[in-house]
């Protein structure tokens, strides 16, 4: 029934199986059903989700585009209204991407820290029968349909509270393809930061990687507006949140304004995405095989 | 199979097989390599060299398939604590491919086989030990595995849910089911397994039923006797008593294996006294996991 054998020698082969191979029928039962789990949990704290997702951008939109426009110092105040509601609109474009990419950050890495540093309730979805890899994935799968979310529920607000005119011209194309990869990238991202950091680095976390990746992070401004500080220009390049401010203001606004080539744009998020994949299901593996 | 970290192999050259159906145990003491074991059957450790098997399966190369095959309760509570008492079973029951309304229904059935169908609703973390104990066990077996896995099933459990708990797993063995656990507590061996293992240091030092592994000792009784003046000396002493099989200083006290021989206690007083040896304690047992364990290794069994 169970077997232990020593004369027998692992073959090589067999020590790190293909990733497909190992998947059986039932693996992809279990995908669904992981998956399934992490959705409902969702919507038990639906409210928590919300709240976590909205209050940043909520206070960013509302200061940097309602209040300031009305107390006469808004950005971009000197080009008159029709500045301020360029700023506007290609804020509506870097807030929805950092709600994305950090939603990974809420969504997949802070339950996992948690989970590796006390609960250790991940043992059990382990035994699902599944690959290692597998469960994984579903992490990073639910991170990005949080991320989704998360956008649908911050692009509604973005476009209502500006004190100024947000001119949104969505190309449809991009928007629906770049929205999932962007997503995604988010999801990864928290793999790869929820398998490799302890419980007490979770503040350094937000010091160390949150906030220097949203303010450099072409956010508050196009990537193109960095000319006169090239340094500073060519530097930001190896924070992914760039790409992904540039990519959803492409889609959101047509490329009216200033923005990087698209191509580069989908080719560095599909990089990105795929390293940290890499590099969060090695760091995944680690964790929960001994 | 082999594991090594870095330093010593946590588990070295074990050769181990359970059959079908049967009620399995690892005893040993902590660090004794029973958990890596458990590890390495349910895909959780992987094994440095060698294979292992779970229903003809190579759990190495085949994890995924290997893992429907079992159930496993570890020694970590890892109950779902974002979901309540049943839905932590339902939602195993979809893992391992049951859905709908089979699903409910097989998280209500095992609610009821583990009375808790009370709690049902309740959040886990409000469950008692033993009922957590209960819920992981029911988890465990939900999806009809064909080997069970209990890693030190009752460590830290009141000695009233252990008893509760050793009924279900007699139970299940009852009907059928392949369970292999380990434990350190020789009374949970000797009572619930068919074979038992004896562990120690990742290597497996005796197999057999217990009964057998108890008579393999050739003695009857075993004498603690705790007594002034030095241990080696004593052991010398009684060694010579008609009937005595040896002598071993534990913990400060010597053990003395008998096999037959009347009148044993006024004769060990007397010997130890002739000796000079003032005679503080005595005990009289029949021989347990525990000694074996202690024959084995000079060592008990409890750290």
């Amino acid at each position: 029934m169970s077997t232990i054998d020593t004369t027998a020698p692992l073959a090589p082969s067999t020590r790190h199986p293909g990733f497909l191979r190992t998947w059986t029928p039932m693996s992809w039962r279990a995908f669904a059903a992981l998956l399934r789990r992490d959705l409902v949990v969702l919507s038990k704290d639906l409210p928590a989700f919300i709240a976590r997702t909205v209050m940043q951008p909520l206070l960013l939109m509302f200061v940097f585009t309602y209040v300031f426009p009305k107390i006469g110092q808004g950005i971009g105040s000197a080009g008159g209204a029709s500045a301020e509601g360029a700023f506007s609109t290609l804020l509506v474009g870097g807030v929805v991407a950092s709600v994305m990419i950090f939603q990974g950050i809420q969504a997949v890495a802070l339950p996992m820290v948690q989970d590796f540093g006390f609960t250790r309730e991940i043992e059990d979805r382990v035994l699902a029968p599944i690959p290692v890899e597998g469960v994984a994935l579903e992490k990073v799968a639910s991170g990005a349909i949080q991320g989704l979310l998360a956008a649908l529920v911050v692009l509604p607000l973005a476009y209502v509270i500006p004190a100024t005119d947000v001119q949104l011209d969505v190309n449809w194309p991009v928007t629906l393809t770049f929205l999932p990869l962007a997503a995604m990238l988010g999801a990864s991202l928290g793999l790869t930061v929820g398998t490799r950091v302890e419980p007490r680095q979770v503040p350094l976390v937000f010091s160390l990687l949150v906030l220097p990746m949203t303010f450099l992070g072409a956010v508050y401004y196009p990537w193109q507006g960095l000319q006169p500080l090239p340094w500073l220009r060519w530097g930001v390049l190896v924070n992914p949140l760039v790409y992904l401010s540039e990519g959803v203001r492409i889609g959101l606004t047509s490329g009216t304004i200033p923005h990087m080539n698209g191509v580069v744009v989908y080719a560095a998020c599909l990089g990105f995405t795929a390293v940290l994949l890499r590099v969060g299901i090695k760091g995944f593996r680690r964790r929960v095989l001994a | 199979m082999d594991t090594s970290n870095r330093t010593s192999p946590a588990v070295d050259a074990l050769d181990l097989e359970v059959g079908r159906g049967e009620l399995f145990g690892l005893l040993g003491p902590n660090g004794a390599g029973k958990t890596t074991t458990i590890g390495m059957l349910t895909t959780r450790v992987v094994p440095t060299e060698g294979r292992a098997f779970v229903d003809g399966i190579d759990v190495v190369a085949e994890p995924a398939r290997a893992k429907e095959r079992i159930g496993v309760v570890t020694q970590t509570n890892t109950l779902d604590r974002s979901l309540d008492v049943r839905e932590n079973l339902e939602f195993h029951a979809r893992y391992f491919g049951i859905v709908g309304r089979a699903a409910r229904a097989a998280a209500d059935r095992m609610l009821e086989v583990m009375r808790l169908t009370e709690k049902a609703s309740a959040d886990v973390g409000t469950l008692s030990g033993g009922m957590a104990q209960r819920l992981m066990v029911a988890r465990a077996i939900l999806h009809r595995p064909e080997v069970l896995f209990l890693d030190e099933p009752t460590a830290g459990l009141d000695p009233q849910s252990r008893l509760g708990l050793w009924d279900v797993v007699r139970e299940l063995h009852r009907d059928g089911q392949t369970v292999l656990l380990t434990t350190h507590y020789m009374e949970e061996a000797d009572q619930l397994c068919e074979r038992v293992a004896i562990m120690d240091h990742g290597r497996i030092l005796a197999l057999d039923q217990p009964a057998r592994l108890k008579r393999s000792l050739g003695v009857d009784t075993v004498v603690t006797v705790q007594a002034e003046g030095d241990g080696d000396d004593l052991a010398d002493a009684l060694r010579g008593l008609q009937g005595a099989t040896g002598a071993q200083v534990v913990d400060g006290a010597v053990r003395l294996y008998v096999d037959g021989g009347d009148g044993l206690l006024p004769r060990v007083i007397t010997a130890a006294e002739r000796s000079g040896h003032a005679v503080r304690d005595l005990r009289l047992e029949e021989p347990t996991l525990e000694t074996v364990f202690i024959t084995l290794t000079g060592r008990e069994l409890r750290e």
